[in-house]
């Protein structure tokens, strides 16, 4: 089983991803949870939520506090969030910056891999300003899932709210999160 | 279909394949998206649904009583306070035996205010008539909403089925929900025969009327006996529905790994999924523990319960409220299943309050804490001290 944990801010659509995450794995025949934790929610607070993936039966309900993957939608909460807290040595860190993984490294002090890429400068190139689509490419990678599949869930459930053209927008940016973390997979 | 739906979803969808007459409803967390979702299939034409968007809880109950009794199938959804605004009226409602089928998303009662999960609004509503179902996951928060409405409308019992689930745990996250074909759901649920309905006004009926020390008491007796016949429609029911949907529902709870267990948990809800990877993990170790997952929890299976548990050597019986001044509700049904004969030594647990996280390792310390119990003991699990 794989968990992860998505480190937000409320309006920036981690809850929305860890969903579209859950279905795009549903697809490619896992069992699969997500799950946001509520607080005292509201826009631009810190936010959580969780995805759980499984070749079998996800019985547990409890919150995740190993994850094998982190994400970090907002890299301000790199300082205050502490993110990298219970994450895997062997997981993966993957951060919304424009800095290098050398420097995010010093910052948080986490000594396994990390990747880092600009997901704020992708989504204002592909036209969408949400950072939320290329970090979830970067996931879809990093868990090793055959990007067609997620591309097809994405594409169909994003149809069912957005018009063509900023669905293919959207596609456009989730294709170059996948790709920069293209290479870095998280394992079994 | 196999979807990834929240328990929101999943319950609205077993109430969209239901297609009630009347659904009235106020919105509180964490049930409110499955008022949001009713809502917007009444606003889309889905449903025939009259929606009736009232004032208050209390409100919510009396328009089902009226609806109900005028001979409408009635669904409603609460958690938390509102069910405390609406207890008045669900007496009412399970002494008119009106088949009202309510999911109630589980969240602890106030004070201090919260919103997250535990089941004093369950126990709040213990006594009330009504029968009580507890779902483990989205999938069985949905099956069990469509058994629901034909155990509430079976001729023997007539009375209100209450369907928890656990309030942001399943409610709010999302998992695998499969879900029945509209034509057979809607085919295993049936029509609705109401009976002596007010709007027969060529066969005029009394409904709620006034009864002094000469008949009241015989009417809470006839009461009993619609919930004394839960069990066998419980069990049909689920036999018919395990039959249509290849999910296996038998019997008014789930043994899990229970027969040659020494060291066994009790649980209702969510936690009974935690508690089966506890468990799968300590057998792995050779360990011989068990689980008993309650789903009907009222009228309560005491002699069911009993035997499940009479082989093992400790029991840790877990309450998600605390009951002042005694242990917890479920600990007593159980341990006074035990009167007049030999039995496990019972510990009590009253755990995740508020929602209050219980992780594996939790419960798993339960299991190890068994191995030296002191029977009659109330502990408290996940609580800082």
């Amino acid at each position: 089983m794989k968990e992860i944990r998505w480190h937000g801010r409320g309006g920036q659509g981690a809850k929305t991803v860890s969903q579209i995450l859950a279905q795009i794995n549903l697809r490619e025949g896992k069992h699969v949870q997500a799950f946001p934790e509520y607080g005292p929610e509201r826009s631009g607070a810190p936010v959580r939520a969780y995805n759980r993936i499984s070749d079998e039966e996800i019985l547990v309900h409890s919150g995740v506090y190993h994850p094998d993957i982190v994400v970090v939608i907002d890299e301000t909460l790199l300082e205050s969030e502490n993110p990298t807290e219970g994450l895997k040595p062997d997981g993966v860190l993957i951060v919304n910056s424009s800095r290098s993984e050398d420097e995010i490294r010093r910052t948080t002090g986490f000594r396994g891999r990390i990747v880092a890429l600009d997901a704020t400068k992708i989504a204002q190139e592909a036209g969408t300003g949400y950072p939320n689509v290329p970090m979830l490419g970067a996931v879809v990678a990093v868990l090793g899932t055959d990007p067609k599949i997620a591309e097809e869930e994405l594409k169909e459930t994003l149809s069912h709210r957005l018009p063509p053209e900023v669905v293919e927008k959207n596609l456009r940016a989730f294709r170059a999160g996948y790709e920069a973390a293209k290479g870095v997979y998280v394992g079994g | 279909m196999k979807k990834v739906m929240t328990g929101h979803k999943a319950v609205a969808e077993a109430m969209r394949q239901v297609e009630p007459d009347v659904v009235a409803v106020y919105p509180i967390t964490p049930q409110s998206e499955i008022a949001e979702y009713y809502a917007q299939y009444v606003a889309d034409g889905i449903v025939r649904t009259e929606l009736v968007p009232v004032e208050s809880e209390h409100s919510a109950m009396s328009a089902c009583v009226g609806a109900a009794a005028a001979g409408a199938r009635v669904i409603t959804a609460t958690a938390s306070q509102g069910l405390a605004l609406m207890v008045e009226i669900l007496y009412i409602a399970a002494s008119m035996r009106l088949p009202i089928v309510m999911a109630l998303a589980n969240r602890a009662l106030s004070g201090p205010i919260n919103i997250h999960c535990g089941h004093s609004d369950a126990y709040l509503a213990r006594d009330s008539g009504a029968v009580q179902i507890f779902a483990e996951s989205a999938q069985e928060a949905y099956d069990y909403m469509l058994m629901a409405q034909r155990i509430a409308e079976h001729g023997d019992v007539r009375l209100p089925v209450i369907v928890n689930l656990d309030g942001f745990t399943l409610t709010h996250s999302s998992q695998v929900v499969e879900t029945l074909p509209d034509e057979e759901a809607k085919k295993f649920v049936g029509d609705y025969e109401p009976l002596y309905p007010l709007l027969d006004v060529d066969n005029p009926s009394v409904w709620g009327p006034f009864a002094m020390p000469d008949y009241y008491f015989e009417l809470k007796r006839a009461q009993q006996a619609g919930m004394e016949a839960v069990p066998e429609v419980f069990l049909s029911v689920q036999d018919e529905y395990s039959r249509l949907s290849g999910r296996p529902y038998k019997g008014f709870f789930e043994a899990y790994k229970l027969d040659d267990a020494e060291r066994a948990i009790v649980v209702m809800g969510s936690t009974a999924g935690t508690a089966k990877v506890a468990v799968d993990e300590l057998r792995s170790k050779g360990e011989k523990v068990g689980l008993l997952k309650v789903w009907l929890w009222r009228p309560f299976p005491r002699a069911e319960v009993a035997d499940a548990l009479s082989g093992a050597k400790a029991v840790a019986i877990m309450d998600r409220a605390l009951s002042f001044g005694n242990m917890g509700a479920l600990y007593l049904d159980i341990t006074s299943a035990f009167a007049g004969r030999e039995g496990p030594a019972f510990v009590n647990y009253i755990y995740g309050l508020g929602g209050r996280d219980v992780p594996v390792e939790h419960i798993v310390q339960v299991f190890e804490d068994l191995r030296d119990a002191k029977a009659g003991e109330l502990r408290y699990l996940g609580l800082r001290e």
